[in-house]
């Protein structure tokens, strides 16, 4: 089993059904050799199965795992040269770090694994705790452990199923930095499965979005972030409005909607779909507020309204703003400017920049926008 | 004043009646182990009389009794392995395969537990008399395993059940194949349970009567010359073997306990 | 594959649902019978020595109970030797009922708070009060029951302190009554009923009883209204796990009672062992059999929780 670097980790049409339901459905990625690569989605989005299959520890219903130009879809896991830090860390709790960490390497008959496991250790700075055993760890030294003992093997992937989940926000971050480090400094394929967002964005050079046991949307972070491709990705990845709207023709290179009687216009590039029924999306730190019209910026999409709600957050306000048509808009404004809060009551005339929004395919028949989430302040302050 | 003491009153007064019963589980296991020291007046007496080492310094002066003792130890000692191996490959069977009829074997598993004794000692004796089989030494291994087996099953499941999964799909994820991770990591895991499994086997074995009783023919256990001293009056040596087995079981359990907090406490 | 890995069920991974196998048809065939093969040889065990006597039992319960040992016993589905042997010994059985239920509740009265003390009052303690419980039973059973001869003894200090108190007469005893033998149940048993009551009430979260008490119970309220229900299923378990040993017990009756105090076990031991009448013998522990598990149907419809075992 060669472990040196070779290949891109590809999924073919990838499919697991569990009886009657399917997990994963019909997946097709290809993730480049040497890259940092998450799997973002809800829980039982099926993110978990995908890892899952290509570690070789769950059968594909259908589909295949190629590593480079190799099929590993039927290898056992141990044959394969995938290792998994797992969300639960998965330690042996009856051996020591020193064995743990040793495990992969004795099991391919490696003799001398000392000098190995000392440098790994280092590396994940855990000198000095060969002899302890997982119960006497925290978590997060637990978990460099994990990681320690997947990589001392060389994996030509390495799969990370929710690592950080267990571990609290300051050393999640702390966790999220040394990762990336060392991912950087080792050159290994990252898979990092996580349902927390701003991990993904962070951490990866590409984000897959999953939903239901396929894949929404594929790219880059900042990519997928500012024009997302379905109403799902736009409300999972931070928070958009979107308002529902109807295409009613072209003018050059601007798609014109018409929303709740009132008309807008949205450059083709940033449309993703471009007749019938559509979202008009724009995200809350893009939507800038003026006092009246005569304030908006030219060339600026703008809509008329009353604040309803304002919540202070100290790096920004967030507002609702009701529309004519009653539609709420949700708005995140930096606090940088003199002046307080608006009160609730005031008149405002929301407006955007024409690229700063986005058209989305629509459903028939769903008419409602989806509502903004007033409640998801742990991406509080999003600052354009 | 008064409040603070009926304060107190009302927080212990149920931990009081619970050390009360304590006291009253404890108190035949401290009359037996006095016992142990004492030189009765009579053959028949059970009272204390008078104190001595001769009971523990000739533990085997009614060699009668040490032959029982010895009878017993090999007993539970055979009934014990029989049992474990029987009983652990049951709760593997159980825990990690699926197979039909789950709800029978789970049925026959469970019955001997809740069957009263005197009725498996009689029917297992019903059955050797009319199959001709002789009474012995192995009719009373045969009905021990039978009453061990189920408890051996149980307490094996209930480790194997709570045993983590991932820890196995991490072995094979790291490079052993079926055999290696059963062999470093589910044996091991499983291990405290398969021991305890056969403790509790052996101390089940080694106490019995009622079973024992009925399917002994001429040979003697040790509860069994017990119940036979009790008519021809019992020699005091038989608190020293009652003491004895408590001291060895309060060892084994203090070193369990010992071990597993050694490898608790951070180095 | 080597057997003691699919012994493990290692092989498949650790998904719940159906797997579709990895490996050639022979293994997988291998790996389907592999239960079965686990199972077989403890399962024979059991069927052959509780299922099979248990069938054995009730035909020599029917046999002519004119055989004998020596001559043999005739099948002729003697169906009255059940009426025969329940006339006989009717006092017997309601003897061993009688005691067993005293011995019972009894040991609620005893086990209920010591359980509850562990469970919830111990704190760090607790595993070693549970040791405590489990420890008396390290000695043997017969020696700790011959102990209750020495604690109860004319001579000892309990029955002078109840002859002292006026409780007991003059020349009152413990020993050979049937208050003896009560007791002596209600000790032997004592830990089957106080483990099941703790594994339950260990389940207990205190913030239950501050709410209530947050809600104007005082602590008795508490204790009947939210205690006492949650811990129902473990008070079942604990009564069923006392009772049935208990029912068919004869060392206590012996050892601590006189002929008067003689339980349904005694009379079905002299039966098997002194008066050699097996189909008697047969048919009175299908009897007790029976009668222990009717009472526990009728107890645990009653209660209502079917899967406490």
């Amino acid at each position: 089993m060669s472990n040196a670097p070779a290949g891109d980790l590809c999924l073919a049409n990838l499919t697991k059904r569990f009886g009657s339901f399917t997990a994963v459905d019909d997946l097709s990625l290809t993730i480049p050799q040497g890259s940092f690569f998450a799997l973002l989605g809800a829980s039982g989005c099926g993110k978990t199965t995908t890892l899952r299959m290509v570690a070789g520890l769950e059968e594909p219903t259908a589909g295949q795992v190629l590593l480079g130009d190799r099929d590993i879809t039927r290898l056992r896991p141990y044959q394969r040269p995938v290792n998994t830090v797992f969300q639960s860390y998965a330690l042996f709790p009856h051996l020591d770090i020193f064995e743990n960490v040793a495990f992969g390497l004795r099991r391919r008959g490696v003799r001398d694994v000392a000098g190995q496991v000392r440098q790994m250790l280092s590396l994940v700075q855990l000198d000095g705790f060969e002899r302890r055993r997982p119960a006497q760890l925290s978590g997060g030294q637990q978990q460099r452990v994990a990681l320690a003992r997947a990589l001392i093997n060389r994996p030509q992937v390495l799969l990370l199923d929710e690592p950080l989940g267990a571990l609290d926000l300051k050393l999640r971050r702390q966790m999220q930095i040394e990762l990336k480090r060392i991912q950087t400094e080792v050159g290994i394929t990252f898979v990092h499965v996580t349902h927390d967002q701003e991990e993904a964005m962070t951490m990866a050079d590409t984000v897959a979005v999953m939903n239901a046991g396929r894949i929404e949307q594929l790219g880059a972070p900042a990519e997928i972030y500012e024009f997302p491709a379905s109403a799902f990705v736009a409300n999972f990845l931070g928070q958009s409005n979107l308002l529902s709207a109807e295409v009613t023709g072209k003018s050059g290179e601007d798609v014109l909607v018409e929303a709740y009687g009132a008309r807008f216009c949205v450059p083709a590039s940033r449309a993703r779909c471009m007749q019938g029924s559509v979202y008009l999306g724009v995200r809350p730190e893009k939507v800038r507020l003026a006092a009246s019209s005569d304030e908006v910026p030219g060339g600026h999409q703008w809509v008329a309204g009353v604040v309803t709600d304002s919540s202070y957050l100290g790096v920004s306000t967030q507002y609702l703003v009701r529309t004519s048509w009653g539609i709420e808009m949700s708005v995140f404004a930096p606090n940088s400017q003199a002046g307080g809060p608006l009160p609730v009551g005031a008149d405002v005339v929301v407006h955007w920049l024409p690229e700063h929004a986005f058209l989305l395919a629509r459903e028939r028949g769903k008419e409602e926008s989806p509502a903004p989430a007033r409640d998801r302040v742990d991406t509080a302050g999003v600052v354009s | 004043m008064g409040h603070r003491l009926w304060r107190w009153v009302a927080d212990h007064w149920v931990m009081a009646i619970g050390l009360l019963v304590l006291g009253y589980l404890f108190l035949p296991v401290a009359v037996v182990i006095g016992l142990s020291f004492n030189r009765p007046s009579s053959r028949l007496s059970y009272d204390f009389n008078e104190f001595t080492l001769d009971n523990w310094r000739n533990p085997c002066a009614t060699s009668d009794m040490c032959d029982a003792v010895v009878r017993s130890v090999q007993i539970s000692f055979i009934a014990t392995l029989v049992a474990t191996v029987l009983g652990t490959l049951m709760a593997f069977a159980l825990v990690r395969h699926r197979f039909r009829g789950r709800s029978a074997v789970n049925l026959l598993i469970f019955l001997p537990m809740a069957t009263p004794e005197l009725v498996m000692g009689t029917s297992l004796l019903a059955l050797f008399v009319a199959a001709g089989v002789p009474l012995g030494f192995w009719t009373i291994v045969i009905a021990h395993v039978m009453f061990c087996l189920s408890f051996v099953v149980v307490t094996v499941k209930a480790r194997l059940s709570g045993m983590d999964r991932r820890l196995e799909e991490a072995a094979m994820d790291l490079y052993a194949n079926e055999w290696q991770t059963f062999r470093r990591i589910t044996l091991p895991q499983v291990l405290p349970g398969i021991v305890a499994a056969a403790l509790l086997s052996f101390s089940l074995s080694f106490d019995d009567f009622i079973i024992t009783n009925f399917n002994s023919g001429t040979t003697v256990t040790f509860p069994m010359y017990v119940w036979g001293a009790a008519q021809r009056g019992i020699p005091p040596q038989v608190n020293v073997i009652g003491t004895a087995m408590f001291v060895v079981a309060i060892l084994l359990v203090v070193l369990s306990s010992v071990r597993g907090r050694r490898t608790r406490v951070a180095a | 594959m080597s057997v003691l890995a699919h012994v493990g069920g290692v092989v498949g991974g650790g998904s719940e649902a159906p797997q579709h196998p990895v490996t050639p048809a022979s293994a997988s065939r291998w790996r389907r019978l592999m239960p079965y093969l686990l199972l077989l040889p403890g399962g024979l065990w059991l069927t052959l020595f509780f299922a099979v006597p248990a069938v054995q039992l009730v035909a020599t319960s029917l046999y002519d109970p004119n055989g004998s040992l020596a001559t043999g016993y005739a099948m002729t589905w003697s169906w009255e030797n059940y009426p025969k042997a329940l006339q006989a010994y009717v006092t017997h059985f309601g003897r061993s009922f009688l005691y067993a239920g005293l011995a019972t509740v009894l040991a609620v009265l005893l086990g209920y708070p010591l359980a509850y003390a562990i469970a919830q009052k111990a704190g760090r303690w607790k595993n070693l009060l549970l040791v405590c419980v489990v420890a008396p039973m390290f000695t043997s059973f017969l020696v700790r029951t011959l102990a209750w001869k020495t604690i109860l003894s004319d001579n000892g200090w309990v029955v002078g302190l109840l002859r002292e108190l006026h409780v007991l007469d003059a020349d009152g005893r413990l020993l050979a009554t049937p208050v003896a033998v009560v007791l002596g149940l209600t000790y032997n048993f004592l830990p089957f009923m106080v483990l099941p009551l703790y594994a339950n009430l260990e389940r207990l979260d205190g913030r239950l009883l501050e709410a209530a008490s947050d809600l104007y119970a005082t602590p008795l309220r508490a204790f009947t209204k939210v205690t006492l229900p949650l811990s129902l299923p473990g008070l079942v378990a604990g009564t069923l796990l006392f009772f049935i040993p208990a029912a068919g017990d004869y060392i206590n009756a012996r050892l601590l009672g006189t002929p008067n105090e003689y339980m349904i076990g005694n009379v079905i031991d002299s039966a098997f062992l002194v008066r050699l009448d097996y189909p008697q013998g047969a048919a009175l522990s299908v009897l007790l059999m029976v009668a222990v598990l009717a009472m526990v149907f009728v107890y645990l419809r009653r209660a209502g929780t079917e899967e406490v075992l």
